[in-house]
């Protein structure tokens, strides 16, 4: 394959989960398609429900989506069960949230970076514990730790464990679950740093999933928000942050709230919580909420358009450029607040 | 006087070890801080800092092994840590309430939402059923749940997160505190339904003029909901002062470090180098507890660090500061 074609292509990707009830279905995952190419960093947002997890298990193949086309690495994999895709995970790999839960409690740190080598490398017990070594160094994990079980580490210390696990092989692609959510915020930058030291040094491709804004936007080229499993909007991660278009997108971004006191806001409160995915909206997901909704909204799901190069966007409002939302949706955040700031 | 006053808290773990030697870990060495009526203060910190433990000493909800060992906690002039258990009872839940970040497992399961909150009231002070009843419905309408006469019968499992976290903050008011003390509120919370929850506790504290505490790692909610904010590292407050002037002008370099750590200033300035792993509370170094962290560290840092007022109200726990300032 040329070295332009896409690294991860995705079509029309969907994953129902049996509900809570006989018979119910959870629409998790409504067709999604995007593709990434080597060495990109592309963010998923979207709040809980909206399908980002599912689909990045969908991708390193720890689920089998229901329908969809999945292309990795050249090869179709959309039909390739969890147990027959062990040999890509040598090109493939995720980290979670919770380091902790991820690494088995009896092994040494040594052994869980080992172990990796051991299942996907020729490499015999004395060239793994030098490649061990090399990939502790690689992380910034001291050596001294490899001896250590898991218990004995920080959450800090663990996470950059599951990622020295993640490239001990030298991945293409690294899917991202939330790897920084239960870390404290010093502790966070410290490992988005390495990832991105890593993507610089080895070329890795990253689907990183948060529900960070601030977080996805620092580390990603390009951004896909989700919502209802559905894509509602993609583009460059500093069009769509800067120039949101998708209602949603537009309330998500201004709900979010920077560390920072001066940056006022004007924001869109949305009214209501994401609905259940048992019973999908007809037509557009957001229809529900969303402020500017008109009667069309509901009878079919909106065609992708292209307000700006590279930029997608799933709502009818982008043909004549209404999508703005009005200011009467708007309140300032904190006012009550910053009036007795003085 | 304020209406909450933190003198001076020390708190300790006292364990035992497999040998059976105790072992002290100074969770909390010499909070003080304060809480006027109208007011919101943000505490923040990394995990073991020791945010949660300052709440739970001050309103007497410590762990068993935990212990009050010094301090005073003045509220409304009475120090709750001299008070009786049956007394602390009275105040909690009337005078002083708390939301938590669980809404889920703080509510109780086997009860509708509108009998928890007759039961909240009528634990506190005498009123007839139907009175608690219409206060209760009146309180699930100020909290934005909508259909409040028919949502008082439903079960805590039929709640979504947001309306959960609603419910939790009208049991908080129901009995018209003074203090109120939300630990990590929103966290958990979706991010538009964060937005909603904090801009209608904040309203509540607005209008009822209460005395607030947030204790959140959330920088975000800090800068936008609270007047003025303590950051703790350690069990200590290393600096407090207006959320304006810490965000601009942090003395701390702990209170640097975590600024520069969040996305935008790293957007802005690139990786500043701030990791670290938390102090030992078992065996604590000397002098400042941030020192070994430290990127401004000196010799001086093995000794008591001194508390330096910056400039109006803001105060920081550190000898760098304190050779830039005069000594209070």
């Amino acid at each position: 394959m040329s070295s332009s074609a896409p690294l991860v292509t995705v079509e029309g990707l969907v994953k129902h989960f049996p509900g809570p009830r006989a018979g119910q279905v959870i629409h998790a995952v409504n067709g999604v398609s995007f593709a990434m190419t080597a060495g990109e960093t592309v963010g998923l947002v979207g709040e809980s429900g909206s399908g980002k997890s599912t689909i990045g298990r969908a991708v390193v193949k720890l689920i089998t989506p229901t329908s969809g086309k999945i292309v990795f690495d050249g090869q179709d994999v959309s039909k390739t069960s969890p147990q027959a895709a062990r040999p890509l995970r040598d090109r493939m790999q995720i980290v979670f949230q919770d380091p902790y839960g991820a690494l088995n409690p009896r092994m040494t740190v040594g052994n869980l970076i080992g172990e990796l080598l051991k299942l996907h490398t020729e490499l015999d017990r004395e060239a793994r514990a030098v490649r061990v070594r090399e990939i502790a160094d690689q992380v910034r994990l001291s050596a001294e730790l490899l001896t250590r079980f898991p218990h004995e580490l920080s959450g800090g210390q663990l996470q950059r464990v599951c990622i020295a696990r993640a490239i001990a092989t030298r991945p293409k692609l690294i899917v991202l679950d939330e790897p920084t959510s239960s870390l404290d915020l010093s502790v966070r930058a410290g490992i988005l740093e390495l990832l991105r030291d890593l993507q610089r040094d080895t070329g890795v491709a990253m689907l990183f999933i948060s529900h960070d804004l601030d977080t996805v936007r620092l580390v990603s080229h390009r951004i896909l928000v989700l919502y209802l499993g559905m894509v509602v909007e993609e583009g460059p991660s500093a069009k769509v942050f800067e120039h949101p278009v998708h209602p949603y997108t537009q309330s998500l971004l201004s709900a979010h709230l920077p560390p920072d006191p001066d940056e006022r806001l004007a924001r869109h409160v949305l009214s209501g919580e994401v609905p259940s995915a048992v019973r999908l909206p007809s037509g557009c997901p957001f229809a529900p909420r969303c402020p500017i909704a008109m009667p069309v909204c509901s009878q079919a799901r909106p065609a992708m358009e292209m307000p700006a190069t590279g930029h997608q966007v799933a709502c009818v409002r982008v043909k004549d450029g209404s999508y703005r939302l009005p200011d009467s949706a708007r309140r300032n955040v904190g006012d009550s607040v910053s009036h007795a700031r003085g | 006087m304020s209406l909450l006053e933190v003198e001076n808290l020390h708190t300790h773990f006292i364990t035992r070890d497999l040998g059976n030697r105790i072992r002290v870990a100074t969770a909390l060495n010499g909070v003080s801080f304060a809480v006027g009526e109208g007011e919101v203060v943000g505490i923040v910190g990394e995990t073991g800092a020791g945010k949660s433990l300052t709440a739970m000493s001050v309103i007497g909800l410590l762990p068993p092994a935990a212990k009050v060992v010094a301090g005073t906690a003045r509220f409304a002039g009475d120090d709750l840590l001299a008070m009786s258990p049956a007394t602390l009872n009275r105040l909690r839940g009337d005078q002083i309430t708390l939301i938590v970040q669980s809404p889920k497992t703080s509510l109780d399961p086997l009860k509708r939402i509108g009998d928890q909150l007759v039961r909240i009231q009528k634990a506190h002070r005498a009123v007839s059923d139907d009175e608690a009843r219409r206060n209760a419905v009146e309180m699930l309408a100020t909290v934005g749940i909508p259909d409040p006469e028919q949502r008082a019968r439903a079960w805590p499992h039929e709640l979504s997160g947001g309306m959960a976290q609603r419910v939790l903050i009208a049991m908080a008011l129901v009995n018209g505190p003074r203090l109120l003390i939300a630990d990590e509120p929103t966290t958990g919370l979706d991010v538009t339904v964060q937005a909603q929850i904090l801009d209608l506790l904040m309203e509540l504290v607005q209008a009822r003029r209460l005395a607030a505490m947030i204790i959140t790692h959330d920088l975000g909610i800090v800068a936008h909901y609270c007047h003025r904010m303590a950051v703790m590292f350690a069990g200590r407050i290393v600096e407090q002062g207006k959320v304006a002037d810490i965000f601009k002008r942090p003395a701390h370099p702990y209170t640097k470090a975590l600024i520069a750590s969040t996305p935008k200033q790293i957007a802005a300035r690139g990786y500043a180098k701030v990791g670290g792993l938390p102090p030992n509370l078992y065996a604590l170094p000397s002098g400042c507890h941030y020192r070994d962290r430290c990127p401004e560290a000196e010799a001086a840092c093995t000794t008591e660090p001194p508390l330096v007022t910056v400039r109006d109200g803001q105060r920081a726990l550190c000898h760098v500061v304190a050779r830039g300032t005069r000594v209070q």
